[in-house]
């Protein structure tokens, strides 16, 4: 028989492994029968989402506004407002952005207990062009009070952050991809705390600090580092971006005193900029660079290709941290002088 | 001027040949919205092989009609009609969705000639419009607009916003059809989120309705002709169309919103559309 692939997330047949949207999925379904009071909201992308999976189960306690985000998100506030405890699920463009104002004003402000979990984040979905890319929403995210924002490594840390999100209070922002992001964690139990950074690997020469899909590069950029150049390098995944683990970054400030934040989003605004307003609040010297989304648009492709053009990729990764090391940085034993 | 019979059938063979294209573009591309790109086609080949006022050797000349695709996601249904047109050659759709291509899923105005407004996030192209037709009515221009929503993007409270302004500024100029296929992505529109009584929503909102096949260029040619006579109100074109139109495997499927098509799967779509 012919092949047929269908449905909006890559692959729906060859499957071996779940996409990180299914693992989210069979987690809310679980969670769904110990907590009565979980309900579920999608916009027309219930299957594409994995919420659906919910809704299937729970059939009352879902509900499928149609293609009317903002109309979502107040239904959701709403529904948090009466004492249950909605998860929400659309592509992250239509949560940062379409429904923004409800996420904010109604959800946010209300301080709410609304878990949001958007789909397709950063470039994930790469041939859909701009319209559905979402590389601003960290920098949105983070700018809104009483929200808490995690981007999960992969499919396992999604189920980690969602399991997490049901007992932390307030809003919450998860931003996971679109597919087969490969997997870096092989299991639940290494000890995932919201506001906790992961170390990857320890290291004293420089500090990769990543979120999502570059924590899996950095991973492997690390281990080619130190059999090619003998170099020493750590790997944070700061899954959480608010509240931040400053304490994490202030030691790999005075440890390696060289840092590189990678992340699926625009330079400007996100993990990034995050960890270098805890640099700059120090005072303490360190080389730093940002990579990711170069402040534009992002051109067409599959996800994979788009990586390895914004140098988020592990070879790109190994570059920067050639290009980073060879820099002249004035290793200043003491800070003493310094403010 | 109303169609001819020997108009009718070059169209329909024009919408033929669309359809030929829109199945190999799904192919090269690797995955597209092709449910939604076929059951517009008769609007698009109307519009752009009778109706438009437009030079695709000066793709931004001024004087042109303007088009907004609302339901941006028929990128894949747009682009084959744009360069059956003439404003590129068919060779650049076997970069559809490629690494650095020109054409994503949803078409840049920017890149892709021939398109007037940047759409894919549904509900910002009404809006959009009718902003294009106030400017030319503003200025003195004679062109005029074309909106192409979709039925599932009429949940959006943006369409109706726009609605709403479009009657209270009276704004004639700009022609509006709704390819009502009846499916989203999730179902049918009655089952996700209940439309009807659709035409009375629309008339509600002070727009003069017509409802007609959307498949029939008759129909549409008739439709469209009044809309142009039309000075007191803005009209709707209500099209009752099929999703997948054309390939029987894939003609009110849900299932055929969004995929992807091998060459077996595309040989037995083109052999359907030349039945016909
Ligand atoms: C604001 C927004 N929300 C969600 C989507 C995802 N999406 C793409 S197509 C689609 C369904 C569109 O249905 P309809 O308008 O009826 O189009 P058609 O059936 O003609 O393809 C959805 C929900 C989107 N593109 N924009």
């Amino acid at each position: 028989m012919a092949k047929e692939v269908t449905g909006t997330t890559w692959t729906v047949y060859d499957a071996n492994t779940m996409t990180q949207a299914e693992i989210y999925g069979s987690v809310l379904c679980e969670l769904g029968e110990k907590y009565p009071k979980i309900v579920g909201l999608s916009a027309d992308l219930a299957k594409s989402t994995k919420i659906g999976v919910f809704g299937d189960k729970f059939p009352d306690r879902f509900f499928n506004v149609g293609i009317a985000e903002q109309n979502m998100f107040g239904v959701a506030a709403g529904l948090a407002k009466s004492g249950l405890l909605p998860f929400v699920s659309t592509m992250a463009a239509f949560t940062a952005m379409r429904g923004l104002e409800q996420v904010r004003t109604d959800i946010c402000y209300q301080n709410l207990n609304v878990k949001i979990i958007a789909t397709h984040g950063g470039v994930s979905f790469g041939a859909a062009g701009t319209t559905h890319h979402c590389t601003e929403d960290i920098s949105i995210m983070r700018s809104i009070a009483n929200m808490t924002v995690i981007v999960p490594a992969d499919g396992i840390e999604t189920a980690c952050a969602v399991r997490a999100a049901v007992e932390w209070p307030g809003p919450v922002y998860i931003r996971i991809g679109r597919g087969f992001e490969p997997t870096y964690y092989q299991s639940e139990d290494y000890g995932f705390r919201i506001g906790k950074a992961q170390t990857i690997s320890e290291g004293t020469d420089i500090t990769l600090i990543c979120c999502g899909i570059t924590v899996l590069q950095a991973a492997e950029a690390a281990k080619m580092l130190k059999e090619q150049d003998g170099l020493s390098v750590r790997v944070l995944n700061m899954h959480t971006i608010k509240p931040l683990d400053e304490e994490a970054i202030m030691k790999a400030v005075l440890e390696t005193r060289r840092i590189i934040t990678f992340e699926d989003h625009n330079i400007f605004g996100g993990l990034g900029s995050a960890v270098a307003d805890v640099i700059a609040k120090s005072g303490k010297g360190c080389a730093f660079e940002k990579a990711g989304i170069p402040d534009c648009y992002c051109v067409v492709g599959y996800p994979e290709d788009l990586y390895c053009h914004y140098g988020l990729d592990c070879d790109s990764i190994v570059n920067k941290v050639r290009e980073v090391m060879g820099r002249d940085f004035e290793e200043d034993e003491s800070w003493e002088d310094e403010v | 001027m109303p169609i001819t019979e020997s108009e009718i059938i070059k169209l329909k063979e024009q919408a033929k040949s669309i359809r030929h294209d829109i199945i190999d573009t799904t192919v090269w591309s690797g995955g597209a919205h092709i449910g939604g790109a076929l059951s517009m086609v008769e609007i698009m080949t109307i519009l752009y092989f009778k109706y438009l006022n437009i030079k695709p050797e000066e793709p931004h000349w001024e004087e042109r009609d303007r088009v907004v695709l609302s339901k941006g996601h028929g990128g894949v249904g747009y682009a084959p009609v744009l360069s059956a047109r003439g404003y590129f050659p068919k060779d650049e759709l076997k970069e559809f969705n490629h690494f650095m291509s020109n054409f994503g899923m949803h078409l840049d105005s920017l890149k892709v000639k021939g398109v007037d407004v940047s759409t894919g996030s549904l509900g910002h192209g009404l809006p959009m419009a009718v902003g294009l037709a106030l400017g030319a009515r503003l200025q003195n221009k004679s062109w005029k607009t074309y909106c192409i929503l979709g039925d599932g993007e009429c949940n959006e409270g943006s369409v109706w916003e726009a609605a709403m302004s479009a009657a209270h500024f009276k704004v004639t100029n700009l022609i509006t059809f709704v390819d009502r296929n009846k499916m989203m992505i999730d179902g049918r529109t009655e089952e996700v989120m209940a439309l009807e009584p659709f035409a009375d929503k629309w008339k509600a909102f002070g727009f003069i309705v017509k409802e007609i096949d959307g498949h029939d260029f008759k129909a549409l040619s008739e439709a469209i002709d009044y809309a142009h006579s039309e000075t007191k109100a803005p009209v709707l074109i209500l099209c009752n169309t099929k999703k997948g139109r054309g390939v029987d495997f894939m003609e009110d499927q849900v299932k055929w919103h969004y995929g992807s098509i091998d060459s077996d799967l595309a040989a037995k779509a083109h052999e359907s559309v030349n039945r016909g």
